[in-house]
């Protein structure tokens, strides 16, 4: 990204903007402005109305030691740009309130919230200002990640009632789920309004798997922060390992070795396809094709035992260390991985067929679950999800990282917005996948996996990008003394949870586990 | 599956069958997994390990449950729903902490929102380490189960 295209962003903001700036710079494909807080909201609709501009993310820092305040941090990119505008807004001494962006920019919704339970801060004219992470036995005036906050701090219990949507009407009941299912799945609470067989309401209530990751980050010392990191969303190691070396590798101003961002590149492809495989299979289950399934998840298994032959671990942990790769990949390894390739680009192309010719399977995926591209687009919706809602976005092509900008590769949309179309982008991208672990074994040049990281700065931040398997996670870090000052994570699944709750409505009770998993959607990524 | 697997799940099967005279129900728990655990879980089902042939049974509901599989270290969130579960269990039963997070609190341990661990709120019988455990491992360690039970019993 040329400075150019920054600059005239600069330029073009409008006066109520550009007044209420204090600072702004330019570095790389970074613009970053200090805005006063009461510009937020201009800034936001401006970005998003004229440059197309979606949220990255929306957080808060407590920076009241330093400086007595909070401050607000807002990331957005630009449609069709690799660039990312940062606009940190600093509250006034003692101010924790500020106006809600959620009217403007809808997907601003749970972030706000978020910010609400972990800081204490208020957005003004926020339409739902519930807790979102916390649960009603938290007590008042207690917010983990201000500083003030001990992080083994154990507040105990209060009496309190969350507040369910209500949905009244003749007929109308309301079906409990969770958070312990039927199934071996993550922990949550889905509470469904029905009137007959179809939804009118979903109500997803999350935060059961909040475990305290970005508190805990702040007194976890780098090198160890990449365990943590893995350990988010546990079948989505690679990509937030990945997301948060290269944050900790841009504040060092550390260069990752060539032939190390070739092996980020087969172990982010490697973990894309076992998820992937196990999507696919999961929508056979859940239609009853279960010949189809059993193979789907034979793959996933073989995928996997792959993985433990490389790495040491079926999910692909301890694959990233600051400043590069763990481990080498030896021309050993790769005939291993080429051969099992092989094998699995034949079988996968025999399951898709005998999926794709099932009439019993496609009647249940086909019209189920829509979303359409105007929801999608709203509702800031990343990964596959959106794909399949014709929104065209990902981040490996968008804003390349690793390897992928030598790498050629298409990014495959569908129209339709359902189940089909969900499942059917996963299937085009298994296909990529095998594509981009070629390309990543054959381009991969000879040299060190590992460069030394050097000292981290402090009081500087960088913002990292990686597509994940459920699509775009997002790590921030505001560098500490040795390790992360703050640390917001977002995953993918934090920005299309609410998406599913619109998918579903219309939709009979029993398709609801088929939409479930045309998603899949991490808990433990969301509630962290 | 290789062999030792393939013994080892012939060694449980008898065992099973010489206790309960029925296949052993298990109901997994996720108390605050990152979903590591649960994908490894998952696998004990599919055409490989395939451990209903072993007569262990993944069932819907704790009241059908003989033992509790608990992943994840016990978060704040979800200890109320973890001792209904246990609680929904009928006697006697059997609790198996899965992972180091289940085992320890892991990584988590000591942060505000967990709880270090399935042992500082249940009994635990038996402890499967691994982050996350193999599939033979959870095997393994079922089998280790019911030998304390049997020789508590």
């Amino acid at each position: 990204m040329s400075g150019e295209g920054l600059r005239s962003i600069v330029r073009q903001l409008p006066s109520e903007v550009m007044v209420r700036i204090d600072r702004h710079e330019i570095e790389g494909r970074d613009l970053r402005l200090v805005i006063r807080p009461d510009g937020l909201v201009p800034l936001a609709g401006h970005l998003r109305k004229e440059l197309g501009a979606r949220l990255v993310t929306l957080h808060a820092t407590d920076d009241r030691a330093l400086e007595g305040c909070f401050k607000l941090h807002l990331v957005m990119a630009p449609q069709g740009m690799d660039a990312l505008v940062s606009a940190t807004a600093p509250l006034g001494l003692g101010e924790w309130r500020y106006e809600s962006l959620t009217p403007t920019i809808n997907d601003a919704d749970w972030y706000e919230r978020e910010i609400q339970d972990m800081f204490g801060l208020v957005a003004i004219g926020h339409p739902d200002p519930r807790p979102l992470v916390l649960h009603e036995d938290w007590p008042e005036g207690k917010y983990p990640l201000r500083k003030d906050f001990l992080t083994g701090e154990r507040p105990p219990r209060v009496k309190g009632e969350y507040h369910f949507t209500k949905v009244e009407g003749e007929g109308v009941y309301e079906i409990p789920v969770g958070p312990v299912h039927a199934g071996v799945i993550e922990p949550g609470h889905f509470r469904f309004s029905v009137a007959g067989e179809p939804i009118i309401n979903l109500e997803v209530r999350l935060g059961y798997v909040h475990r305290g990751v970005e508190k805990l980050s702040e007194s976890t010392p780098y090198p160890k922060g990449v365990h943590l990191a893995e350990r988010i969303s546990g079948d989505n190691s690679v990509a937030h390992s990945t997301a948060y070396c290269q944050a900790v590798e841009a504040l060092a101003s550390c260069q990752v070795p060539e032939r190390a961002e070739h092996i980020r590149v087969v172990m982010l492809e490697l973990e894309r396809l076992y998820n992937l495989f196990g999507d696919i299979a999961g929508i056979a289950l859940d239609t009853a094709l279960s010949v189809a399934a059993a193979c789907g998840y034979l793959l996933r298994e073989k995928a996997m035992n792959l993985n433990e032959c490389l790495t040491g671990s079926r999910l692909l942990r301890s694959v990233n260390v600051l400043g590069g790769v763990r481990k080498d990949l030896t021309p050993n390894d790769r005939e291993k991985v080429l051969a099992t390739m092989v094998k699995l680009k034949l079988e996968f192309d025999d399951l898709v067929t005998l999926m794709l010719s099932s009439p019993s399977m496609m009647d249940r995926v086909e019209t189920t679950g829509r979303l359409t591209r105007e929801m999608a687009v709203d509702l800031n919706v990343v990964g596959p999800a959106a794909r399949a809602s014709g929104v065209d976005r990902d981040v490996r092509r968008d804003h390349p990282y690793a390897a992928y900008g030598n790498l050629n590769f298409l990014v495959p949309t569908q129209s339709g917005g359902d189940v089909a179309a969900r499942m059917r982008v996963k299937m085009d991208e298994v296909r990529e996948s095998f594509s981009l672990i070629d390309q990543a074994l054959d381009g991969m040049p000879a040299g060190p996996v590992r460069a030394k990281l050097g000292s981290v700065p402090q009081g500087h931040a960088a913002c990292s990008l990686v597509e994940s398997p459920r699509g775009e996670i997002v790590h921030w870090i505001m560098a500490g003394r040795g390790a992360p000052a703050r640390h917001k994570v977002r995953d993918a699944s934090f920005c299309n949870w609410l998406a599913m709750e619109q998918a579903v409505l219309g939709n009979i009770v029993p398709d609801f586990p088929l939409i479930n998993k045309s998603f899949n959607l991490s808990y433990a990524g969301n509630d962290l | 599956m290789d062999e030792a697997t393939e013994r080892l799940g012939e060694e449980l099967k008898a065992r099973i069958r010489r206790t309960f005279g029925r296949s052993l129900s298990i109901r997994e728990v996720d108390a605050g997994s990152c979903n590591g655990c649960e994908v490894e879980v998952n696998a004990l089902t599919n055409a490989v390990h395939d451990i209903e042939r072993f007569g262990l049974h993944i069932v819907a509901s704790p009241r059908h449950a003989d033992m509790l599989l608990v992943t994840g270290p016990v978060t704040r969130g979800m200890l109320p729903a973890l001792m209904q579960t246990y609680k929904a269990t009928p006697a006697p039963k059997m609790v198996v902490a899965m992972g180091s997070c289940a085992i320890s609190g892991g990584i988590f341990r000591g942060t505000y929102a967990t709880l270090d661990g399935v042992d500082k709120v249940l009994p635990v019988d038996a402890y499967i380490p691994g982050c996350p455990p193999r599939p033979q491992a959870i095997i393994q360690g079922i089998l280790l189960a019911l030998d304390r039970w049997e020789s508590k019993a």
